[in-house]
């Protein structure tokens, strides 16, 4: 009964002051608004960088040969030679949390088929390739570990290789190309998967089996690298470790010795990446707070002044049987509902503004719940603590005093 | 023997400014009886604003005792002089006091507002009679800035009758009205006193005073005079009496 009256009294007050309120809301508004679009923004953009490593096999683990770069003067990965054959039978064997493992020998060469040609790299890889990029054939088929073993001279082609070589729209399976002048027989086409999240053309590749690249075209014995992938996402972090131990093992390192390999999985980059971004929506949203923080000095001024406006009739309140609780709720209450209406319209202000950026800017965004609530919260939290001193000094005066003020 | 409204008893007033202390009031006794209509007189200095600020429970005294519809004044806290103003006194200021832009009957159910007790259905029934009561009944949505100078003290008188007080205390009520208005407001309150309410009117007009049944006259914080007024005017044939306006 009693807050329903101040609630009233509060509000006529607000009602009675329309664009001074509405000025005065101003500030929250966009500082709610801002901080919602922001970490929208924010959130964005880390859901799409996420989603395209994602798309990128999320559980895939590669081995490279060399240490981090890390420290003076150490040669670039591809030309240390530590990883082998036998490397990569000892992980297949032992590692348990590994559900696909594959060599991977690479080398740049010319794809000729007649008249015409293309410069592209081929891979040499098991059949778990496949599974551990999380690609698939648009035509043909992959090929076998019979083909592996006896070192067929087949390829799989990835679209661009595709539409440089074959640019009458020929079908490429069962065709012959040549790669550095080796022929090679067509097998499949991997589906297209376009650019990846570094701008690298992922269907620029020719994919044969390893054996052949590493005898029939590079002529080396050991390894570039092996690709692996985890049982699933979250075993990822623990199969980096059980690889490290198993290849010390294998290539008997002491303990003080430093790996002389390197095993990454894809959870690290994305956590690269996403710490960028993660930095970029704080600073968005350390700007946009510093906006609500300015709202909430809006609102204390203008309580002030409002206090200062409406001297005599807190005296006249207080006169009549107000309360100093009474008045101090009174003004609590209308600085809540500045800072609560300011509150609501900037949530949808920011919403709309999400929905603008999305459709217009084309930016990735995307609005998360806690933003919401938080920003929400903050303008009732911004009401209390900015109105609070404010009503106190109202509730403070003398009723006397109020009375006579002129 | 009518029941006694106000009890003073040897009721003392000090400020202290800087070193010096001043005495406002010096010793005051006297009773208000329900149904008297009393004037406090006094020029300024004399203690008639101190006078007035302790039985509206604003102030407190130094020493002496104040009683209220029997309820000491003594010790009590701010929230329980704050409870008793909105449940015995009705206040009327010299300059209204009206909530601008607020309706009469809005700016007359203001106390109740802080009367928990009282419902909203029960607060707006109120606030209609009371406008009623002192001929605005036809007034009630209009907001200070619409009415005269009489009418805004009309809706000031009406919010001091809403809550049904013990006693009305007035404070230069007619101070900023017109000879005309001022016995237009007088008559009203001889009205209202002839049905039984208990005022008390601070003013410095010689000429009020003989429209009350009592006068008090303060000086240097002490009672100089305080007697009855055995041939007390009737303000609505002083208002007759007046030459008509010119128009």
């Amino acid at each position: 009964m009693r807050i329903l009256n101040l609630l009233k009294i509060a509000f006529k007050a607000i009602v009675l002051n329309k664009m001074r309120t509405l000025l005065t809301m101003l500030g929250i508004i966009i500082g709610v608004a801002s901080v919602i679009a922001m970490l929208a923004i924010g959130e964005g953009s880390k859901e799409s960088i996420r989603n395209t490593i994602s798309s990128m096999g999320s559980n895939m683990i590669t081995i490279r040969p060399g240490t981090d770069d890390r420290g003076p003067a150490r040669g670039s990965g591809g030309d240390v030679q530590t990883l082998t054959l036998k490397s990569f039978e000892v992980i297949k064997e032992k590692a348990t949390l590994l559900s696909y493992v594959t060599p991977v020998v690479n080398g740049g060469g010319q794809v000729i088929s007649g008249a015409n040609n293309w410069p592209s790299t081929i891979y040499g890889v098991n059949p778990d390739y496949l599974e551990i990029k999380v690609v698939g054939l648009q035509s043909g088929s992959m090929f076998t570990d019979a083909e592996v073993k006896s070192a067929s001279k087949v390829v799989i082609l990835g679209q661009t290789v595709v539409d440089n070589v074959f640019p009458d729209g020929q079908e490429p399976v069962g065709q012959m190309i040549r790669f550095d002048n080796i022929p090679f027989k067509v097998i499949g086409v991997l589906e297209e998967k376009g650019e990846n999240t570094f701008g690298q053309d992922q269907d620029d590749v020719v994919i044969a089996p390893y054996t052949t690249v590493q005898k029939r075209i590079l002529a080396i014995d050991y390894l570039n690298q092996i690709m692996a992938s985890a049982v699933s996402e979250d075993d990822a972090p623990d199969a980096v470790l059980e690889v490290t131990d198993i290849l010390r093992e294998e290539h008997k390192l002491m303990d003080n010795e430093e790996d002389d390999f390197t095993v990454r999985s894809m959870e690290e980059l994305i956590s690269t990446f996403s710490s960028t971004s993660e930095m970029l929506t704080v600073l968005l949203v350390a700007v946009a707070s510093i906006s609500l923080l300015i709202g909430g000095i809006g609102i204390m001024n203008i309580m002030y002044v409002s206090v200062k406006e409406r001297t005599k009739e807190i005296g006249l309140r207080m006169a009549v049987g107000g309360k100093g609780s009474d008045i101090l709720l009174q003004f609590l209450i209308e600085a809540i509902l500045i800072s609560i209406t300011g509150g609501v319209l900037g949530v949808l202000l920011g919403l709309g503004a999400t929905v603008f950026i999305e459709k217009f800017l084309h930016w990735p965004t995307s609005v998360a719940m806690y933003s919401i609530i938080i920003s929400f919260a903050v303008c009732a939290v911004t009401g209390i603590f900015f109105g609070w001193y404010p009503a106190r000094k109202a509730s403070a005066l003398d009723p006397i005093t109020a009375l006579r003020y002129e | 023997m009518s029941k006694e409204i106000i009890k003073i008893e040897d009721l003392k007033r000090e400020f202290t400014m800087g070193t010096e202390t001043v005495h406002a009031l010096r010793g005051i006794s006297f009773t208000i009886k329900e149904g008297e209509f009393v004037t406090i007189m006094g020029s300024s200095g004399s203690g008639k604003s101190t006078m007035l600020n302790i039985l509206g429970c604003l102030d407190q005294p130094t020493s002496g005792t104040y009683e209220i519809d029997g309820v000491s004044m003594k010790d009590l806290s701010r929230n329980e002089l704050a409870t008793i103003r909105n449940e015995k006194i009705g206040f009327i200021f010299q300059s209204y006091n009206l909530l601008a832009r607020t309706s009469a009957i809005e700016n007359v159910e203001l106390p109740l507002l802080y009367n928990s007790k009282v419902s909203t259905d029960e607060r707006r029934e109120r606030a209609i009679k009371a406008l009623e009561m002192v001929g605005l009944g036809d007034r009630l949505h209009h907001t200070p800035s619409q009415l005269s100078g009489g009418q805004q003290q009309r809706v000031a008188i009406a919010r001091s009758l809403v809550n049904n007080p013990v006693m009305i205390l007035a404070d230069e009520a007619t101070g900023n009205l017109d000879t005309r208005t001022s016995y237009e407001i007088m008559s009203l309150f001889q009205d209202l006193n002839k049905k039984g309410i208990t005022i008390t009117f601070v003013t410095h007009e010689p000429d009020i005073a003989t429209f009350s049944s009592r006068t008090i006259v303060l000086k240097d914080g002490s009672i100089m005079q305080d007697y009855k007024n055995h041939k007390v005017q009737s303000a609505a044939e002083e208002l007759a009496k007046l030459p008509q306006e010119n128009h």
